[in-house]
């Protein structure tokens, strides 16, 4: 970000950035910054909360006004409201079906297809209130997303409406899809909206069918004896500290 | 939160390590008071409407993301998993705060919003983005633009 604000202004746009990681502003001494003391993702702080993100959008363009430069890096003093973590107590209001931690694929992509409906109910819900949602990056319909995911875990390349993305690329789009499609369908539950990051990936990624036959696709991946599947499948990309597995 | 002392070791040391461009100048563009500004919004979340091709690892290009473009036709293919989506998920503005904006302008606060936004994939080094500023300077001056704000994921 420090980096675009330099060349931006370099080339005669005046800019204002906001900053969630003080060190690499300090560093790169973008002309104005304002940094927030929130959460990676959320550099306005809090969704559906308007006066708290006005404020800070504010607060970052009042920084235009400055006159003492070149370098200007002001704190924001207002911390976010706090989310729900693990040590709250949380857990997920739903019964999943139950998952053995290492079990036979057959009944690891049962329960992932029997999860994925499940929470068809709730996501179609958030879909309905929200007037939006951010699954489908992937390029695949919504009732596509499991299959891709279980054929790829039984060892065959599945078949996709274009070339145009490399699988590679597309294995961890339709990841991405099946993440945010229970997020979406978590957060509209009942006082679910503030579930915190690091416990939504816990339960995603300890808890649920679906993060079990990502962990089971990852570590496939490292046994294919095909190049292009092992390629495809050791891809998939987890959060860095859930990386090792359930 | 995001102070580097509170997150967990190796997303700490990932980013105290990360490279970061050091400058030799410091450029400083002044413009006409906040209630006169035109501003567009530059991210890097990795953002793009729906219909557009997905970010590719080690890209330096950008999209383009137009004004009219309505929240649901907004995704964001970014390539790390390493921070928070949920709240991009319930509400854009969290990460692209254009219903903001446009209060703001509304208000008289600034001038006017951009009629083009844009938006880069920040698992990309600043470097690889620096060859396509100049054009999008160029684009930004098109649109009458007088203000950026660089929004971060």
């Amino acid at each position: 970000m420090g980096g675009l604000a330099h060349y931006l202004e370099h080339a005669g746009i005046p800019t204002t950035s906001i900053s969630l990681i003080r060190e690499h502003s300090e560093r790169m001494r973008p002309p104005r910054t304002l940094w927030v003391p929130f959460e990676l993702g959320r550099p306005l702080g809090v969704p559906n909360d308007a006066a708290f993100q006005r404020a800070v959008v504010l607060a970052a363009l009042q920084l235009l006004e400055v006159e003492d430069g070149p370098v200007v890096l002001q704190d924001y003093a207002v911390e976010a409201p706090a989310v729900i973590t693990s040590a709250d107590g949380w857990a997920c209001p739903l019964n999943l079906p139950p998952v053995e931690a290492a079990g036979e694929i057959g009944p690891l992509t049962t329960a992932f297809q029997q999860e994925m409906q499940q929470m068809r109910s709730w996501y179609d819900l958030a879909v309905s209130r929200r007037g939006s949602t951010t699954v489908g990056a992937s390029g695949l319909h919504i009732e596509a997303l499991a299959d891709f995911i279980c054929t790829l875990l039984a060892g065959r390349i599945p078949q996709v409406p274009t070339a145009e993305i490399p699988l590679v690329r597309r294995v961890n789009l339709v990841a991405d899809d099946i993440r945010a499609l229970y997020a979406e369908a978590l957060t509209a539950q009942p006082g679910q909206d503030v579930v915190g990051a690091d416990q939504l990936a816990d339960w995603f990624y300890t808890e649920t069918a679906a993060g079990r036959v990502f962990h089971a696709l990852r570590a496939a991946g490292s046994n294919r004896e095909d190049a292009e599947l092992q390629a495809i499948t050791g891809s998939l990309a987890v959060p860095a500290r859930l990386a090792s597995g359930a | 939160m995001a102070r580097l002392q509170d997150l967990p070791e190796g997303m700490r040391s990932y980013l105290t390590d990360l490279p970061c461009p050091v400058f030799a100048t410091q450029p400083w563009v002044r413009g006409p008071s906040l209630r006169d500004r035109k501003v567009a919004i530059i991210s890097t979340a990795g953002l793009h409407r729906r219909t557009d091709r997905p970010f590719a690892s080690g890209a330096g290009d950008y999209r383009i993301i137009p004004g009219d473009t309505a929240r649901g036709d907004l995704v964001m293919t970014h390539l790390s998993q390493n921070f928070d989506r949920t709240g991009f998920q319930q509400d854009w503005n969290v990460a692209f705060p254009l219903d903001r904006l446009r209060e703001l302008a509304a208000e008289g606060k600034i001038g006017g919003v951009a009629d083009y936004h844009y938006s880069f994939m920040g698992a990309t080094g600043p470097e690889q983005m620096q060859a396509v500023t100049g054009e999008l300077a160029r684009l930004l001056h098109g649109d009458a633009v007088d203000a950026v704000l660089l929004v971060p994921i």
